[in-house]
């Protein structure tokens, strides 16, 4: 079976300032919703008590919230988690008092009011306010230099304007991600970082999969005695590599599917993440890593012999 | 297409052996003769298995002030032996300040001073005052202490729940991971590790007046202290004590402590058995002090103040109140494990219900399987032959991540199962990219073998760089990861690097075997 022939062409490059300005609106919702909407940040980041219940029977919330209010805890999060009978109750850290005990009050609570056979304890969660802190800094040190690496292993292996494409590509997809996020108001955990680093990398390695082909393209363009224009050979390689960007993203689209469907509630976002950034991914590897590439071609002037050294490479 | 190499053919043999015998203690129980050093079954992680996780800080400040606390007793005794009269002797941090009362006795003290307290610089007196601070390698060694007895501690009360592979262990600096796989009252964990268990014996200042000190004017050595809250006509109320600052004995002389039956009032209660030091100085403690009253003090707050009617010679003293005989068990506990160097708090928590671990296994594997089908199914149609080769490659590169994990002792994360399952989808591509090239090269019309080699040799370069972009990406996640994250580095890592092998190594050998023989090939079912 084949389903796109390897003489396809169709005009990717072409098209790159609609591209560009569907990804700048893309972005500038993103970062309208980031700024206006923000993060709903987990406990991972802010700190706080997480707890999770199981009822033997579907639960009402406002029911829950009656439980927990005499106790001073009326103000917390209280969500439906995957069925009617799990319950999430999230509460903030307060000043003083010592929260790590937070979920015993909660547990202890909810055990009184429903029976202690009624309820079972499925998950609890503390994050301290410091702990909050190093892991927001790990988070975004991680995204950080998980970025930084990548220009230095590209700009090794290409050159500096195939490493900015791909980092553009990066921010880009991270944006998207992270924007749709705020928009849809999911929980910002660490999981979704973890998933955000994932989408780098696989985001990356379709762009790589592409430059690959390009520089190719590009070492055999230089050589005929009337080189084709970039445009045209970068166009080539987009089209010559689309079946496998398409092929491979739908295989991981297929397996990540399965975890979002059948994964579980606690792996749910976390999948969500991945999905988009993959979907993103897919498109920012064909329209925005080779287009901004492209446009940054006599920037960074490369003498002929890196041109050369670099063509020398496997 | 030439012979393809019989020693690469052998290694994918030995390869396939070893990761089918790494992996086959997962899946069933191994005979005893097994070679239990290439693998173990891969271990469930908390998340999977349920059970307690948290993240203490040890309060190592309060270590360190504590042990400059005590430093005041060996000065004051250390110039009363000497006859130098002071004026002031007090700590703040890691310093000890001494006001020496006249200047004539400023040299003496300063070479006594010098001489005693080895491990603090002395800075020259001002106004009488010398202020020792206390050497910063020898806080830093306190500190440490701190963590380290701390841990002891913890082990030795978590031990006394019962459970089984307990994981106490020292995190950064000054903090401990404390992992407790299958116990699930989180809040019984959290308060047994938590009581600093600090138990103190001190005299009752008899002669003072509890009044005036009340008031303010605390005798010199004296110290107020309550007893526990109490509801008295609908107000909470504590009871003060007049009390002499020195600790006469302390948890450290305890040797065991166990639950027993107070006869005067039936209640639970909690005996003490000191050490040989600790009898010797009870009996002096209690055979001066006849007629008196002592004060047994648990965490800060005066749990009784008997009056010493005789001499003590036992050894032994009685903890009581109105404790359950839960709570009494619980005390029992924590002193026989000893008192903790400085306050621990806890600073997270994770920690997981058992039925929750199960499900979360149960639908990891759900979509490990799922996954797997579909991809399998894709690669069939649509490169038929080829397909069904990189589908052989899906499965080895499976039993592989599986031999590998069981082989570096690897735990199995929840994250760790997503890994794996990204892995399945990405372990494909490298096929995926080989194939395509394949086809294009059949397209400009090169014979099959000729299009097989080229693809092989075109997709290299491009896979090694593909993958080696996502293993950053893995490694820094690594790095930066906390718990359970690093679980899905770890199979992504595992899985990138086994597919690397599989779908280029396998896919070419299968391959290769099944065309070397035959002289011409037509057509490739691709």
């Amino acid at each position: 079976m084949q389903l796109i022939r390897p003489d396809i062409n169709i005009d990717f490059i072409g098209k790159r300032k609609l591209a560009m300005m569907i990804s700048a609106l893309m972005i500038l919702i993103s970062l309208g919703a980031l700024t206006f909407q923000g993060l709903n940040f987990g406990i991972d980041f802010t700190g706080g008590t997480l707890v999770e219940v199981k009822f033997d029977k579907a639960v009402n919330i406002a029911d829950v919230r009656a439980a927990l209010s005499p106790k001073g805890y009326g103000n917390a999060t209280i969500q439906e988690f995957g069925s009617p009978e799990e319950i999430m109750i999230r509460v903030q850290n307060k000043g003083n008092e010592e929260s790590s005990t937070i979920s015993t009050a909660i547990l202890d609570v909810l055990n009184e009011k429903f029976t202690a056979d009624s309820v079972e304890m499925r998950r609890v969660e503390f994050v301290g306010p410091q702990v909050g802190d190093e892991l927001t800094k790990a988070g975004i040190m991680a995204v950080l230099i998980a970025m930084l690496a990548i220009l230095v292993y590209v700009t090794f292996r290409f050159e500096f304007r195939f490493a900015l494409g791909a980092d553009a590509a990066l921010l880009h997809d991270i944006t998207i991600v992270m924007g749709i996020f705020a928009l849809t108001g999911k929980e910002f955990t660490l999981p979704v970082i973890a998933a955000l680093l994932t989408v780098i990398g696989y985001s990356l390695n379709d762009t790589i999969v592409v430059f690959d082909r390009i520089r190719e393209n590009f070492a055999a363009n230089r050589k005929r005695k009337t080189p084709a224009d970039e445009i045209i050979v970068t166009n080539e390689s987009v089209n010559q590599t689309l079946s496998r960007t398409l092929m491979t993203s739908f295989t991981t689209l297929l397996v990540v599917a399965a975890l979002f469907i059948l994964g579980g509630e606690v792996i749910h976002d976390f999948a969500f993440a991945l999905i988009v950034g993959i979907m993103v991914g897919t498109y920012s590897s064909i329209y925005i890593a080779s287009p901004v590439m492209l446009s940054l071609a006599g920037r960074f002037k490369s003498n002929e012999d890196e041109l050369r050294a670099m063509e020398a490479r496997p | 297409m030439q012979t393809f190499p019989r020693w690469k053919i052998w290694l994918i043999l030995a390869v396939l052996a070893v990761s089918l015998m790494g992996s086959l203690p997962n899946i069933t129980t191994v005979p005893s003769w097994w070679p239990s050093a290439l693998s173990k079954p891969m271990s469930l992680g908390l998340d999977l298995k349920g059970g307690i996780h948290l993240v203490l800080d040890v309060d190592v400040d309060k270590a360190v002030s504590h042990s400059v606390e005590e430093d005041i007793d060996t000065a004051r005794q250390t110039l009363r032996k000497a006859k130098i009269r002071y004026r002031a002797l007090n700590n703040d941090g890691m310093n000890l300040n001494i006001t020496i009362k006249k200047a004539t006795d400023l040299a003496a003290a300063e070479a006594l001073l010098k001489e005693t307290f080895l491990n603090y610089e002395l800075s020259p007196a001002v106004e009488n005052r010398f202020t020792l601070t206390l050497k910063d390698s020898v806080a830093q060694e306190t500190k440490k202490f701190a963590v380290d007895q701390a841990i002891e501690v913890i082990r030795g009360r978590i031990d006394a729940l019962g459970t089984t592979e307990p994981v106490i262990v020292k995190q950064g600096t000054h903090r401990i991971l404390v992992q407790i796989p299958g116990y699930e009252d989180s809040a019984h964990a959290k308060q047994l590790i938590g009581r600093t268990a600090e138990l103190q014996f001190k005299l009752v200042d008899e002669k003072g007046d509890l009044d005036k000190a009340m008031s303010g004017s605390i005798p010199a050595g004296d110290i107020i202290m309550y007893g526990p809250a109490k509801i008295v006509n609908g107000q909470s109320k504590r009871q003060p004590y007049l009390l002499k600052k020195h600790t006469e004995l302390s948890g450290s002389e305890i040797s065991d402590a166990r639950v027993s039956i107070d006869s005067r009032f039936n209640e639970y209660a909690v005996t003490l058995k000191f050490n040989s030091k600790g009898s010797r100085r009870f009996d002096k403690l209690t055979a001066a002090h006849v007629g008196e009253r002592f004060a047994i003090i648990l965490e800060g707050i005066v749990n009784s103040a008997p009056v010493i009617r005789e001499r003590i010679s036992g050894g032994s003293a009685q903890i009581s109140g109105s404790f359950s005989p839960a709570e009494a068990h619980d005390l029992a506990i924590i002193l026989r494990a000893g008192a903790l160097p400085a306050p621990v708090k806890v600073v997270e928590e994770r920690s997981i219900g058992p039925s929750l671990g199960q499900d979360s296994i149960d639908q990891g594997m759900n979509s490990i399987i799922i996954g797997i089908v579909l991809v399998l199914l894709f690669m069939g149609i649509y490169y038929r032959m080829f397909g069904m080769v990189a589908n052989v490659a899906l499965l080895f590169n499976m039993v592989l991540i599986l031999a590998i994990m069981s082989m570096i002792g690897g735990t199995l994360t929840l994250p760790g199962i997503a890994g794996i399952v990204l892995t399945i989808g990405m372990a494909v591509d490298a096929n995926v990219l080989i194939f395509e090239r394949i086809r294009e090269e059949l397209f400009i019309g090169k014979t099959p073998l000729a299009a097989i080699d080229g693809g092989y040799n075109k997709a290299f370069s491009t896979i090694i760089d593909a993958n080696i972009t996502t293993l950053i990406a893995a490694i820094v996640l690594f790095q930066f990861g906390s718990g359970p994250v690093k679980g899905f580095a770890i199979t992504l890592s595992v899985g990138i690097l086994a597919s690397m092998f599989t779908a280029i190594t396998v896919t070419r050998a299968i391959i290769a075997m099944s065309t070397e023989r035959r002289s011409r090939i037509e057509k490739l079912s691709i």
